[in-house]
């Protein structure tokens, strides 16, 4: 008896195939997934596993917007798990589709299942007889759960051209923003400057807002409405300017933030792992720093809300959030009324990168349209709120201690970590994390972000356990219980720190040892595909092999994404002058089974010049009064001419699972930049980001 | 308010506005065109970019009075997908974006370059690009496809 494999995680909460997948008489196909496009193309990706598992022509099959109570519930899209969870989900559910179809033809057909052709859809038994999924679309029920067990499934190897590139080349309307309803009412709001902060008594705000413009004021929540988008646009820079405010936390010091990360109070987590064998012949330390990042989308966050105009109240939300169950969650506790009364849609934003203020912005539309039921409220956030209001990656100071033996092995390792938590996700605690729930008057507490459990891949703490042969391995993660700078998840969470900590040490073990960064690592390796994509990285970049260039340096990282997730391994190439310039990432990448193979190259290319900017350029700038850093000049990132080229390899594992791609080469592009600025100047740079400035204080603290 | 005599992607447009109305208002709200993009309200981030005539400016802090008899072209009026620029093929052959939000003040910089520049090396696209932000990460895309539509259009 061979075991029958579980069925995939999202079709335990969803468990009907009519929750996922719709057949029609007129051929065409709804597939319906809980995951949502954040602009890395998933969409398109799980439309060709749905078209391969029903062996359809994908061109049959339409991607339905998740929207709450019509989609399955998958929870948010985060994590890189898009591919694992509904992926997996499609592949099994319109597997077995397929083969409802197949029985049914068989039995119409008097033929034998197995002996069945299937052609796009339409089923072929002995003498050409011929039935489609079309034609026994009614006689097919598909509202019956899925059942476990493993079924064959094509797989073509090639590409679909993305479903939604058309649209943004030629310009027509995709995203939220878009979205112009009949009848539309603009909002804006007036954000306060720090956690807490209220407006001072006796100011008039519908004076200062002026004619024509409508104030929805409840405790620290100020928000606009007019009809004329520019009008209440202008009002809005008005009143951010002359609206005087009371109160709130203060800021850190920006210039003490090393210091007081390990000064506030904590919720520490300890995991210890093995037990050291002999003491340490020698001991490495250092201490590193992140700062806070900011998400940084494109376009400023948007969402649009209705309330019905009369009877049992009723509230239709759009919004580009990443999980539209958890914010209908958080919808749901703000206004007091039960889930099913409130629909929340998903639209296409720009990349978010993690929880941006996608959320946040749903309640103010719907806090704004409450003022006026019946009519449909915009609200965008400016730009400037959306780089100084929304959660940020929170700042991570890492302290290392690694211990070599005497023959320079790695013997122990002591990981600890300072951070705010990496979650404040809506949906996940009794009161709701947005930000105008702790705004409105008696509303909620200000949340203080959580990290996930590491079952789930963890927050502050992901990619903090080192992946390499160590004997005894200790992780201390001290979540601050303090927030008086709004902190949630960002692409890769914990990992970009951690790895940039970890592969820094490695980098700096490996001198102890006197042996070479490579193969010091592979030394401490025993799984097979970290292998691969280490010796596959130093083949491609002639590691080893080039002559010294003043001023030039190479740096190697490696880590597995969430040591549970896709291989990643990352030679830099840079130039240091009076800054640091990346030339060239080379980049090998091990995601087990290839679905979309463009989407892969995509997805990490982007990932690694994102954490080139990240590394290079990014920190939010702050002082008590409020956040500094409010545009691009004063948050800039990477530019077009700063941008290194970049050479992705993809390791073929047809046979492995499939894993998600986006977010596992942040963490070994960070670390490898470090390592190749030690390799160009001989300087262990442990602050980030890896500017003029920071360079200028390392080599004054290395003299 | 005042009338201004424009022409949008090569059609005569009258539009009544305030004189500082930014033009990024009045192409998506007035005309209803959604191709150039708000993003930063500042000229900073080149979402909203459209061609004046022939330079790449931003429409978000341009204002109408700046444009009056001028000839102004979108994402829209650079080709449709029945007859598509060369740059908007070449950007779908290479699949050349991740969201896509900052691709049409992309596009539209890059059309203002060609029309300088027709054979521009790979460092003219990357400075040409410069006032563009891109935060997917797909920049190098970008340019591999500015430098493909270059070469076809040379041909």
């Amino acid at each position: 008896m061979t075991d029958t494999p579980p069925l995939p995680k999202s079709l335990g909460a969803n468990p009907l195939l009519s929750q996922w997948v719709r057949i029609h008489a007129n051929g065409c196909v709804d597939i319906i997934p809980g995951k949502v496009e954040i602009g890395q193309g998933i969409a398109t990706a799980l439309l060709k596993m749905a078209a391969e598992a029903l062996e359809v022509d994908p061109a049959r099959i339409r991607m339905v917007r998740p929207a709450t109570g019509d989609s399955p519930d998958e929870g948010v899209t985060s994590g890189s798990q898009s591919i694992q969870d509904c992926g997996r989900a499609l592949r099994h559910v319109c597997a077995e589709v397929r083969d409802l179809f197949r029985a049914e033809a068989a039995m119409r057909l008097g033929a034998d299942m197995a002996e069945l052709g299937l052609d796009d859809g339409t089923l072929i038994g002995p003498g050409n007889a011929r039935l489609s999924y079309w034609e026994l679309a009614d006689a097919v029920s598909l509202a019956r759960p899925a059942t476990p067990g493993t079924r064959d499934v094509l797989r073509t190897g090639t590409d679909l051209p993305r479903i939604d590139i058309a649209d943004k080349v030629f310009g027509r309307p995709r995203f939220i923003h878009d979205m112009r309803p009949d009848d539309l009412l603009h909002g804006r709001v007036v954000p306060p400057p720090r956690i807490g902060s209220r407006p001072a008594p006796g100011q008039d705000l519908a004076a200062l807002a002026g004619a024509g413009i409508q104030v929805v004021a409840d405790g620290a929540f100020i928000g606009l409405l007019s009809p004329d988008e520019l009008a209440v646009e202008r009002a809005a820079t008005r009143l951010r300017e002359k609206v005087r405010w009371d109160g709130g936390a203060p800021l850190p010091d920006e210039a003490s933030l090393h210091d007081w990360l390990t000064t506030q109070q904590v919720d520490p987590v300890v995991d210890q792992r093995g037990e050291a064998a002999a003491p340490a012949a020698r001991t490495l330390v250092h201490s590193f720093l992140k700062p806070f990042i900011a998400h940084g989308s494109m376009a400023p966050s948007c969402a649009l809300a209705c309330w019905a105009p009369e009877g049992e109240p009723h509230l239709a939300v759009w919004t580009h959030s990443q999980g539209i169950y958890n914010l209908r969650a958080d919808l749901s506790v703000v206004f007091g009324l039960p889930p099913e009364r409130i629909r929340v849609e998903h639209v296409e934003g720009a990349g978010c990168y993690g929880h941006n203020p996608a959320d946040d912005v749903a309640l103010d539309a719907a806090l704004l349209a409450r003022a006026v039921p019946g009519r449909t409220v915009r609200m965008q956030m400016s730009r400037e709120d959306e780089l100084a209001g929304g959660p940020f990656a929170p700042a991570m100071r890492v302290d290392v201690e690694v211990d070599l033996d005497a023959q320079g092995a790695l013997s122990g390792w002591r990981h600890t970590i300072w951070s705010n938590g990496h979650s404040m996700r809506p949906g996940r605690s009794k009161a709701s994390t947005l930000r105008a729930a702790a705004q409105i008057e008696g509303g909620a507490p200000w949340p203080i972000a959580i990290n996930m459990p590491p079952a789930t891949g963890g927050g502050a703490d992901r990619n903090a356990m080192p992946f390499y042969d160590i004997p005894a391995r200790t992780v201390t993660n001290n979540r601050l219980t303090v927030m008086p700078i709004r902190t949630s998840a960002m692409r890769a969470l914990g990992a970009f720190a951690n790895v940039f900590a970890i592969e820094s040490m490695m980098d700096e073990a490996a001198v102890a040892a006197g042996e070479d960064p490579v193969a010091f690592r592979l030394r401490h390796l025993s799984d097979p595909r970290a292998w691969d994509v280490i010796r596959e990285a130093a083949r491609l970049s002639g590691w080893g092999e080039r002559a010294a260039v003043e001023g030039r340096g190479r740096g190697f990282a490696f880590a597995r994404y969430k040591n549970t997730g896709a291989y990643c391994a990352v030679v830099a190439d840079v130039t240091c002058t009076d800054e640091v310039r990346v030339n060239n990432l080379t980049i090998v990448v091990d995601v087990g089974e290839i679905i979309s193979r463009d989407g892969v190259i995509n997805q990490v290319e982007g990932g690694a010049i994102q954490a080139t900017s990240w590394a290079l350029k990014e920190a939010v700038h702050f002082a008590p009064e409020g956040i500094l850093s409010r545009g691009w000049e004063s948050y800039p990132i990477l530019r077009f001419s700063e941008v290194p080229a970049v050479t992705v390899h993809l390791v073929e594992r047809p046979e492995a699972p499939p894993m998600g791609a986006g977010e596992a080469s942040q963490g070994p592009t960070g670390a490898a930049i470090a390592n190749a600025v030690h390799d160009a100047l001989g300087l262990r740079i442990t602050r980030l980001p890896l500017t003029r400035e920071t360079l200028i204080e390392a080599m004054e603290l290395g003299q | 308010m005042p009338t201004y005599e424009l022409e949008i992607n090569g059609t005569p447009r009258a539009v009544t506005a305030e004189a500082d109305t930014p033009l990024l208002s009045v192409l998506r709200t007035e005309l209803g065109l959604s191709g150039p993009r708000f993003g930063c309200g500042a000229g900073e981030c080149g979402a909203c970019r459209v061609l004046v005539d022939d330079q790449s400016m931003p429409a978000c802090d341009t204002p109408v009075w700046a444009v009056a008899g001028k000839a102004v072209t979108t994402v829209e009026g650079l080709g449709s997908e029945s007859d598509p620029h060369p740059l908007q093929s070449a950007f779908l052959k290479e699949q050349a974006m991740q969201c896509g939000y900052c691709v049409s003040g992309i596009l539209i910089s890059a059309a203002a370059l060609l029309r300088r520049v027709a054979r521009p090396t790979e460092d003219e696209v990357r400075a040409a690009l410069d006032r563009n932000l891109c935060r997917c990460g797909a920049h190098n895309r970008m340019v591999r496809a500015i430098l493909a539509a270059s070469a076809e259009m040379a041909r």
